[in-house]
């Protein structure tokens, strides 16, 4: 078994639905994807999983120097930020595609699938 | 063994010795992949009982079963190379591919190894173009220099886009085996489509250096002829394999003095019987399946014109009934143009021209040079002219430039006002 990354992207900039276009579509991914993760953690796949809040409420800190330095925002000011992820043991990456592949209809997002390095 | 000196199969000179080796190579890998898990060493280890091979058998011959002799010379290789690796790095196996060491059940394991690394090679997580190179390398046992010139792109280029499949296979955990009944399809899909894509390139390369690539189509043909014998049932891979045992049949007829000849400008008895025949077979057993794809059609198509003896001959009214069921699973441009060409011998020029004009391949040489020729026909000697101009600057294969600038060439000149 090997752990998978799965990560969802969107807009960084959310509206009152998250990322959704009402507030009907937000509830309902927001079923989907409890259905999904109780799927995921009945088949054994489940580690973690969770939503982040939006990408303005992170702090980078330095943490190399001799005092930290704390800086307001993410890392990466970009327009697409990752809105949530999965961390899933799967044997391969057929059965992480398939999953991610689920999990992105149960969200409605892109999903990227990426595995952590050596068996972690 | 000792030396058998009679000048036969078993004569072992470095030639022999290679050409034995690149014959084995995927069958080597595959099983090699198998066994220990990784790409990598299956090829250090290919590498080292190639090396074996090089000094022992100019000397004592060609075993009776060389691919037997390469397995059992790269196993031990490999396995000496785990021991040193495991004294000094534990964690290396830690890196390797995710395997499954159950044999697939219809056919031998060994077979069946092949059929898992070209699945593994053909990844739908791989880029298509790293899907095509891998598949050369690994199953067809290319050197890396000898694909990167078939592509046209630098050694460096192809060897990076090869390490780093390689790479994303062992740390994704791609898995080595051949998907099961419910992906087969869509999976063999992407297998055939790699096939099709060596054959095409090889067939009419698009650089300007060879116009026909022979290396790639029997690359190809060698591939699709390994994997119709291991998926017999599947028409769509007997399908693909008698598509391009046809073309490949004329391919000598197929250019003259440098200069690409249409099909009914062909001379006929240049075609090579053996393999038309050969096409024809497979077409009957797809038939007998009756489980219609695309590249059944398209071979069918192809069953019709090699029927033909002479071009005039050919039953255009079932070429066209063809490309029709080809429209209706493959609604595509492409396919709607060549349906067009061949409305046009039953329908006429004008006909086919109202169905070619508002297809959307301005980029795709063949329209133009299909508009050229209609245009030619119709007397609309400027407007063709310009397509012929337009197709000329689209493509760089020497042959089918030759061609077109032949023709354009040709044309009537309109009257200087």
């Amino acid at each position: 078994m090997a752990h998978y990354l799965l990560a969802v992207h969107g807009p960084a900039e959310r509206n009152e639905f998250g990322n959704y276009g009402s507030k009907e579509e937000m509830e309902e991914a927001f079923a989907a994807t409890g259905a999904f993760n109780d799927a995921l953690r009945a088949d054994g796949y489940w580690v973690f999983a969770g939503g982040l809040a939006p990408a303005e409420t992170a702090t980078v800190v330095d943490g190399q120097g001799p005092a930290p330095v704390m800086t307001d925002g993410p890392y990466l000011e970009t327009k697409e930020a990752l809105g949530g992820f999965w961390i899933i043991d799967a044997p391969d990456l057929d059965v992480a595609l398939r999953l991610a592949a689920d999990g992105s209809r149960a969200c409605r997002g892109k999903v990227e699938v990426r595995p952590f390095e050596g068996l972690a | 063994m000792p030396p058998t000196g009679d000048g036969g199969t078993t004569q072992g000179g470095t030639a022999a010795v290679e050409r034995v080796f690149r014959e084995e190579y995927g069958r080597l890998i595959a099983s090699l992949v198998r066994r220990f898990g990784d790409i990598d060493l299956a090829q250090e280890a290919a590498g080292e009982a190639l090396v074996a091979a090089l000094e022992k058998w100019p000397g004592s011959g060609v075993p009776p079963n060389p691919g037997g002799w390469l397995t059992t010379t790269a196993g031990n290789r490999a396995i000496d190379w785990i021991r040193r690796e495991k004294q000094r790095d534990a964690k290396h196996q830690a890196a390797w591919m995710s395997h499954d060491d159950t044999p697939h059940e219809p056919t031998g394991p060994v077979e069946d190894d092949r059929l898992r690394l070209l699945f593994t090679c053909c990844h739908p997580a791989l880029a298509p173009e790293a899907r095509i190179a891998l598949t050369l390398r690994l199953l067809g046992g290319l050197t890396v220099a000898e694909i990167a010139q078939a592509f046209l792109v630098p050694e460096t280029t192809m060897g990076q886009r090869i390490t780093r499949a390689k790479k994303k296979i062992a740390s994704a955990r791609i898995p080595y085996r051949v998907p099961d009944a419910a992906d087969l399809p869509d999976r063999l899909d992407g297998v055939l489509t790699v096939l099709f894509l060596v054959f095409n390139e090889g067939y009419l390369a698009t650089g300007d250096g060879e116009p026909v690539r022979d290396e790639l189509t029997r690359e190809a043909i060698r591939l699709a002829r390994i994997l119709q014998h291991l998926l017999p049932r599947e028409p769509e891979v007997t399908g693909l394999l008698a598509l391009l045992v046809l073309t490949h049949a004329r391919r000598r007829a197929r250019i003259r003095d440098g200069q690409l000849v249409p099909l009914d400008q062909q001379d006929r008895g240049g075609w090579d019987r053996t393999l038309i025949a050969e096409g024809h077979r497979l077409v009957r057993r797809c038939l007998a399946i009756d489980r219609p794809g695309r590249y059944q059609i398209l071979a069918a198509i192809n069953a019709v014109h090699t029927d033909a003896r002479t071009a005039s001959d050919t039953d255009w009214s079932q070429v066209v009934a063809l490309y029709d069921q080809l429209v209706r699973l493959d609604p595509s441009p492409i396919v709607a143009l060549n349906r067009a060409v061949a409305v046009d011998e039953l329908d006429g020029p004008d006909v086919a021209l109202a169905l070619i004009d508002p297809l959307p391949l301005a980029g795709y040489h063949a329209w133009h040079a299909a508009r050229a020729d209609l245009l030619r026909r119709l007397g609309r000697s400027a407007e063709a002219g310009e397509a012929y101009d337009a197709a000329l600057a689209v493509t760089r294969n020497t042959a089918e430039r030759a061609y077109l600038a032949r023709r354009r060439g040709e044309l009537v000149r309109p009257v200087q006002r």
